[in-house]
This record gives C-alpha cells, structure tokens and sequence, in this order.
C-alpha cells in the first residue's frame, strides 16, 4: 500500500499509543484473563515488583507483578517452570509496549486440578463427611498403632523414628501402599480396610512432601470415604504444613507432617508414663506413712486413755486421801490442844483473880505495923500500934502482950 | 478389699497396661483409706513392685514393628540408611 500525504488518519504517536492502551484496556476479555506459559528473563529487583516473560513456542508476553501481588506469591518462581499467570492487559505508554500486570499464579495444570479438589469437597462437605461431630478422640495411650504409607519413603522412616522415641511401649502395624500414581488409590483403600481388621488403637495416613500431583491420591474420593468409614480414628499427615488434602478433612485429626502425625498418635510419651509411675509411688508411699502415722497416734491415745482407767491413778488418789485425812486430823488436834491451852489459861487467870478478901470474910485478919505497916505474921512482929484488916474495913489495936 | 484377690498374680506375669491398671487400684485403694493395716502394707508392697517392674519395662522397651502381608502379620525390617 501507499502511503498517502493525504491519509484520513493522522496522529501523534502519543495519540496512537493512547488509542491502542483504550483498545486493549477497554477489552474486558483482556482485563481477566488466564495465560499460560513459561517464564524466561525472570527479575526481582529491590523494588519489590517482579518482572518475567512468558512463552511458549510462537510468542512472548511481558509481564509485571506489582509489589503487593508479589509479596502474596506462594510458589517459587524460577526461569523456564510453566504457570498459569491471572491478570490484565496494560500498555505502558513511555515504551509503546504493552504487558500483563499479573495478579495471581499457580504451577501449570493446577488450575483444573484445583477446581475438581473444590467440586468434590462440596459435595462430601454437603453429605457431611467432614463434620467435626463425625471426629473421633485420639486415644492417650494406644497399644496398637497402625500405619499406612509407603513402604520406602521417608515419611515411614520418620514415623518409626517418632514413634520409637515417644512409645517404644506401642505394638506398630504397617499396611504399605503405594502413595501416588493411579494405583494408589484403590491401594491405600485397601490398606486402611485391611488395617482395621487388625483393630488398631489409631491409624497414621502418611506421606511425605510433593507437588500437588503427588499429593493427589489423597484427593480421590474412593480415599477420602475410606478414611472417613475407618473403624479405627485416623490422623492423615500428608504432605508440608502448607498442603491441605480432603483427606485432611475427612480424618478425625489432621497433622501437618508425617512426624507431627506420629507426635499426635502419641500423646502420652514414654516420659509421662515414667512421671506418672514416680507420683502414683510418692501417693502410695505418702498414703502409706500417713496411715502408719495415724496408727501410732491412735496407740498413744489408747496409751493415755489406759493410763487414765489404770490402778496406779487409784492408788494415787487413795494415797492423796490418806494424806487428806492426815491433814484434816492433824488440824483438828491442833484446834483442841489450842483449845485446851486456853482453857487452862482461863483458869489460871480465874485463879489469879480469887480475892484475898474473900478469906477475910471468913475471919481472916490482915494485920501492919502502924508505924512503918510491916505485915504481921509472927509473934515477934507484934509491937506498939498495929492496924487490923478485916472484910469491912479496918481499925488500930494496941500489942497488950506477946505469948 | 474386694481388691486384695488381684494380689495373686506375680507382677512379672502382667502386661504393662495390666500393672499400671493395678497400680492406679491400689492408689485408690489406699486413697480409699477404708483397709485394715496389714493389707494397706500388703497394698503397699505390691504397689511397689508394680511401680518397679513398670520402670524396667518402660526402659527395655522396643517397638515393636510388624507388617501386614494379606491377611497375616510379619515382621518389618527396616532398611538400614
């Protein structure tokens, strides 16, 4: 074609540009939209943002993933992986070019696969094969513990490891069972069923880490319903903490690991059982010593309550009214001999009293010298003027003669 | 004292869970408070040798690892790394 001076179309390249982001930008198709490919010429500069090309044999795509995007990303990016990157269409005008601002990825196929995990949890979810009244108590201390995994991988190895140091007590049954490819399925059926006639305390359902392909056995309905009809309460640890299969769901407890399934089964541990041992013989031990304690108190209140009802006491008592009676007799001679003492007294002061006068009044005379009233009672005492005393007064005689 | 007819069996003859089981009855049991003397040092005793024996079984033990294969039961080797 020619180019033509007078062209109907005549732009800038600004405007041109702007047409074509209005083209692209108004397309809602291009505003939602999943691509598939794979990453080439990946870049994580400091900014945050994360640039790629996606390709496949025929084209190549820019893509942006902006900073906050980004940092919500969960699988590792790596040149050359395939993934199925979610965004919009945007033309970066500066550089006339355009490019996917990328919001979301997952690897490649996970997408479909994803969809089928959701399809099937909401049906079993709506016959109500995960609820949690369906859940079973693990129990404390399982004798038997039953295990259905691979017989090679790691995720065994783990388990027994787990198990060996927490239980060494427990009794382990092990149903192998292909973990992944189509044969695992029906395999790991088979194994749990199988498993239960053994009549385990507890089921580990384990496998180690993988893509979600791997994983997916574990995401087969026949799988599932098996678990959720086992006899025995299962703990499914499949895959790393980040891994949820419907498995998980359908078990009566789910673990992030396989040694965290183990851990579970176990909790009571080998050390328990030994604190458990040492307090039941400190309660014996105490008891024991409490009772014989009891014991000898009760034997020294018999003690004392003999002592109370025996003949010593009596004696004792006796022996104290013995003295009793010594005292009060003792007192009571005292009382009289005082008594007697006083008597006497009385008399002899009675006595003491007796009046000389009184004799007198039966004829006795006193007689005194009436000069220097000497007393006379001899003869040779009579002289001169005397003084006679008697009982009603007194009066003066004179010595005629002496005989 | 209804109890005191476990007291037959010799402690070496019981499982582990037999003896802890005996041993959680007789901490009742002497709980309990109710027997006379003898049999609370009779009780006693046998606690002791069940709290013993316990010990060595929880020290010696070896898990015991076993494989399905069809309907019967052998013995699992594991590979050696």
């Amino acid at each position: 074609m020619q180019p033509t001076l007078f062209s109907s179309v005549h732009l800038t390249v600004s405007q041109l540009t702007f047409r074509i982001r209005k083209l692209l930008e108004g397309d809602l198709e291009m505003q939602d939209v999943w691509v598939e490919g794979e990453i080439s010429n990946l870049a994580k500069p400091n900014s945050g943002h994360i640039y790629f090309t996606l390709k496949d044999k025929n084209a190549s795509l820019k893509c942006v993933m902006w900073k906050p995007d980004a940092s919500r990303l969960r699988i590792n990016l790596q040149d050359g992986i395939a993934i199925e990157a979610h965004g919009r269409i945007t033309v970066y005008e500066p550089q006339g070019a355009y490019q996917l601002a990328v919001n979301l990825i997952q690897p490649k196929g996970e997408g479909a696969l994803y969809q089928e995990f959701l399809r099937l949890k909401a049906t079993l979810e709506s016959e109500g094969l995960f609820d949690s009244e369906r859940k079973r108590l693990i129990p404390m201390l399982p004798k038997k513990i039953g295990i259905v995994t691979s017989q090679t991988g790691a995720a065994l190895r783990d388990m027994l490891h787990t198990l060996r140091r927490r239980l060494p007590l427990a009794q382990v049954i092990l149903a192998p069972s292909p973990v992944q490819g189509v044969d695992a399925p029906p395999a790991l059926v088979k194994a749990i069923q199988l498993l239960n006639s053994q009549l385990p305390d507890v089921i580990l359902l384990a496998r180690g880490g993988g893509s979600i392909e791997d994983l997916w056995a574990f995401n087969d309905e026949r799988v599932v319903r098996a678990v959720a009809d086992s006899k025995a309460p299962v703990i499914c640890g499949v895959g790393h903490e980040t891994d949820f299969t419907l498995c998980d769901f359908s078990a009566d407890l789910r673990a992030p690991t396989p040694t965290a399934a183990a851990e579970l089964a176990t909790q009571t541990t080998v050390d328990d059982l030994k604190d458990l041992l040492t307090s039941y013989f400190s309660s014996i031990s105490s008891l024991t010593l409490s009772l014989l304690a009891e014991q000898k108190t009760f034997i020294e209140s018999v003690k004392t309550r003999l002592k109370y009802v025996s003949p010593e006491r009596h004696i004792r008592s006796e022996y104290q009214h013995l003295d009793e009676l010594a005292r009060r007799a003792f007192s009571a001679l005292t009382h009289r001999i005082q008594l007697q003492t006083s008597t006497v007294n009385g008399i002899s002061k009675q006595l003491q009293s007796l009046n000389p006068e009184g004799i007198l009044s039966r004829g006795y005379a006193i007689i005194t010298r009436k000069d220097d009233g000497t007393l006379v009672s001899k003869v040779s005492q009579a002289h001169g003027e005397l003084k006679v005393r008697v009982s009603d007064g007194e009066f003066e005689s004179t010595v005629d003669r002496r005989s | 004292m209804a109890k005191s007819k476990v007291l037959s069996k010799p402690v070496e003859e019981l499982t582990y869970e037999e003896a802890l089981t005996e041993l959680e009855g007789i901490v009742e049991s002497l709980e309990d408070g109710q027997n006379p003397l003898d049999e609370s040092l009779k009780l006693f005793e046998r606690g002791q040798a069940l709290v013993t024996y316990c010990g060595v079984l929880l020290e010696s033990a070896q898990l015991k690892v076993q494989k399905l294969a069809g309907d019967s039961l052998v013995a699992f080797e594991e590979e050696s790394e």
